[in-house]
């Protein structure tokens, strides 16, 4: 019988070292903040990964592991450490969250790629060399859908479902803001925040409060949207959507989305990997470099606000635009003291 | 917009967002009240809510809003009859096993809404719509609350009086309320304590699953993984609140709600203190500090909990 067994556990370990001799796929692990069918942030994201490991030919060729609603960062830093154990190539801490957890974990495996945003900072100063960062210019698409909501809607209100005031989310605020703005300079812009971006019974009625404030065009970020995007649509006004092509679900009611294709920055993330060099790139998703596109869905737009839109477009790839990410540098009047940055001369004395 | 508007707008809208509470949170009076403690509550609404939409989606079996109810009830009936085996017949440990039912029903859910939906789902035109009260409706400022709501508002509301009648009036009240005071008692009265949990815990259940099935095909309508997000712990707290009273639970999910409808109303109007905004995390907090400083002024709280509250019976231990 021993020897029965042992000749089996022979097999078992020579078939093992066969398998892995074969073929070593690239192993990439991400840690997520909510789930990969959120129709936003993490799904963009999961969808990037897999459009990349298809392009790299399959499963064999690359891993993917995930780890959905890391609520909790320390959890998630446990989850980093036992992806780091297991040998994973490149670890992706999906959201701003992570950024202490995910350095201290990086620290610790010099010779594992860690990648994480919404961010900037590589880690230069505490001295690492694996870590990438990856952001969206949120603010230029969110402009130019401010353009066409400002031209779509009848009374003039447009609301804005928001999950907490930063990150991308802010950046996306603020630019829709200012595009609605530019083109509707009366417009009444109604913004409220559910305090998280999970609670989607918050944001349906936050959306419902909304409209019954006269509200005819919404928008908004986070997986928590689609009650509001539901409530929009019973009542026939328009939405706007941001992350991830929202139309799927309600092709008539979403006008266009502001989508992010992370798929260029993640392949040349995992070349650079592969060629040695396992970080210090941020990685950002501009207009221009077509990280960020946009996905209409079936609302009828009249010439002259595909025009607008167009050109709106152009505007923010040339420069001729710029889209500000902090709403206190576009208007200084409801502020106590007005920013210095504004005017001229306070940026000469400064 | 001056008080007045607001308050005709906001109204409708605080009955409306009541009712999954309000459901919830009278179930678990009755729970509470037979003396036990059910923090399955969350879980069991995101069964409900799930099965309900999964019932009437039009991707799903497209059928009419009352099958979809009907689920829910089901469901969560289901998921409370298996609390009552772990609490009652098992007597593990009310509070954990309860935590357990809702890590349980937000796992299953989740699951079976990427298995059988694969995707949002809307419940469209199968959701239970609004319905206008004649008469009513015309009032001013409150005609508004009954010109918009639909049919599962009302009921949890005439449940209220419903409920209290039962509890106070009725033979199967007094023994759930003989069976949380004092089990031994009630037992050597020759009341099954047993059966009374199991029907109270069932009911439980059945009213988490509606409270759930009050969002996704009412009020929100649409299922999307974890959208209760702690309603269900709100409602458990919300029964504290009430002092274990349909009519006050009533109040203070009322009180919470209307708390959370103006706070939207002030961040959306953006109104300032002082000349300056109030930071939104502040008005955001407001329904919650609100319930717990009333949680805490509210005194007479600890006369009236049912005094056999968590405790497991077996007979002659007691």
């Amino acid at each position: 019988m021993k020897r029965i067994l042992l000749v089996f556990l022979l097999i078992a370990l020579l078939s093992v070292d066969v398998v892995s001799a074969q073929s070593t796929p690239f192993k990439v692990a991400i840690v997520l903040p909510s789930t990969i069918t959120d129709l936003s942030w993490s799904q963009s994201m999961y969808e990037g990964l897999q459009a990349v490991q298809k392009a790299m030919g399959g499963e064999s060729a690359m891993e993917i592991a995930y780890t959905e609603n890391m609520f909790d960062v320390t959890a998630a830093e446990q989850a980093m450490r036992d992806y780091a154990d297991e040998g994973y190539n490149l670890i992706i801490a999906h959201g701003t969250q992570y950024g202490a957890q995910m350095f201290s974990v990086a620290a610790d495996y010099p010779s594992i790629s860690f990648a994480w945003g919404t961010a900037t900072d590589v880690g230069e100063a505490q001295g690492l060399k694996n870590v990438f960062a990856y952001q969206a210019d949120a603010e230029q698409g969110a402009y130019v859908e401010g353009v066409i909501a400002a031209m779509l809607t009848k009374s003039g209100t447009i609301g804005i479902v928001a999950p907490i005031p930063a990150g991308d989310a802010l950046l996306y605020n603020n630019g829709f803001e200012q595009g609605v703005i530019a083109t509707k300079p009366d417009a009444n812009i109604l913004l409220a925040y559910t305090g998280g971006f999970g609670m989607t019974t918050e944001a349906t009625q936050i959306a419902q409060t909304q409209i019954a404030a006269g509200a005819d065009v919404l928008t908004g970020s986070s997986q928590q949207v689609v009650g509001a995007i539901d409530a929009i649509q019973t009542a026939r006004g328009y939405w706007f959507g941001t992350q991830y092509d929202q139309s799927g679900q309600w092709p008539n009611t979403v006008v266009v989305s502001e989508a992010y294709d992370w798929v260029p920055s993640l392949t040349d993330m995992i070349k650079s990997i592969q060629g040695g060099t396992l970080g210090g790139t941020v990685y950002t998703l501009t207009l221009e470099n077509k990280g960020l596109t946009f996905a209409y869905g079936k609302v009828e737009l009249s010439d002259a606000i595909k025009a607008a839109a167009d050109q709106a477009t152009a505007d923010i790839i040339s420069g001729k635009i710029v889209v500000k990410q902090d709403l206190a540098e576009v208007t200084p009047e409801p502020a106590l003291n007005s920013t210095p940055e504004t005017t001229p001369e306070a940026t000469a004395s400064s | 917009m001056n008080f007045g508007e607001v308050l005709t707008q906001a109204l409708p809208l605080t009955f409306l967002f009541a009712s999954p509470f309000l459901f919830a949170a009278l179930g678990e009076v009755f729970v509470q009240r037979s003396g036990v403690l059910n923090l399955g509550v969350e879980g069991m609404m995101l069964m409900g809510a799930f099965c309900a939409i999964y019932v009437v989606a039009p991707h799903g079996l497209n059928q009419s809003p009352l099958v979809g109810l009907l689920a829910a009830a089901l469901v969560g009936g289901l998921m409370g009859l298996a609390m009552a085996v772990v609490s009652v017949t098992l007597q593990a440990e009310q509070g954990i096993s309860g935590i357990g039912f809702t890590l349980f029903g937000t796992g299953l859910s989740s699951l079976l809404f990427r298995l059988l939906a694969g995707g949002v789902i809307s419940a469209g035109d199968h959701a239970f719509q609004s319905i206008k009260v004649p008469v009513l409706s015309g009032l001013p400022i409150i005609g508004n609350i009954f010109s918009q709501q639909n049919i599962l508002v009302y009921i949890a509301f005439a449940l209220v009086p419903i409920l209290t009648w039962v509890l106070n009036r009725t033979r199967w009240g007094l023994q759930i309320r003989a069976v949380g005071q004092n089990p031994a008692a009630a037992d050597s009265m020759g009341v099954n304590v047993v059966a009374v949990r199991y029907a109270t815990v069932i009911f439980g259940g059945v009213m988490a699953g509606i409270a759930g099935a009050s969002l996704s095909i009412a009020a929100t309508p649409i299922f999307q993984e974890n959208m209760t997000a702690g309603a269900g712990f709100i409602a458990v707290a919300l029964v504290y609140f009430g002092a274990w009273s349909p009519f006050r639970v009533m109040l203070g999910a009322l009180l919470f709600s209307v708390a959370n409808n103006l706070q939207i109303w002030a961040q959306i109007l953006n109104v300032q203190i002082g000349g300056a905004a109030i930071n939104s995390n502040l008005l955001i907090m407001v329904p919650y500090i609100l319930t717990i400083a009333v949680l805490v002024f509210a005194r007479q709280r600890k006369r009236v909990e049912p005094a056999a509250l968590t405790r497991p019976f077996q007979r002659g231990e007691n």
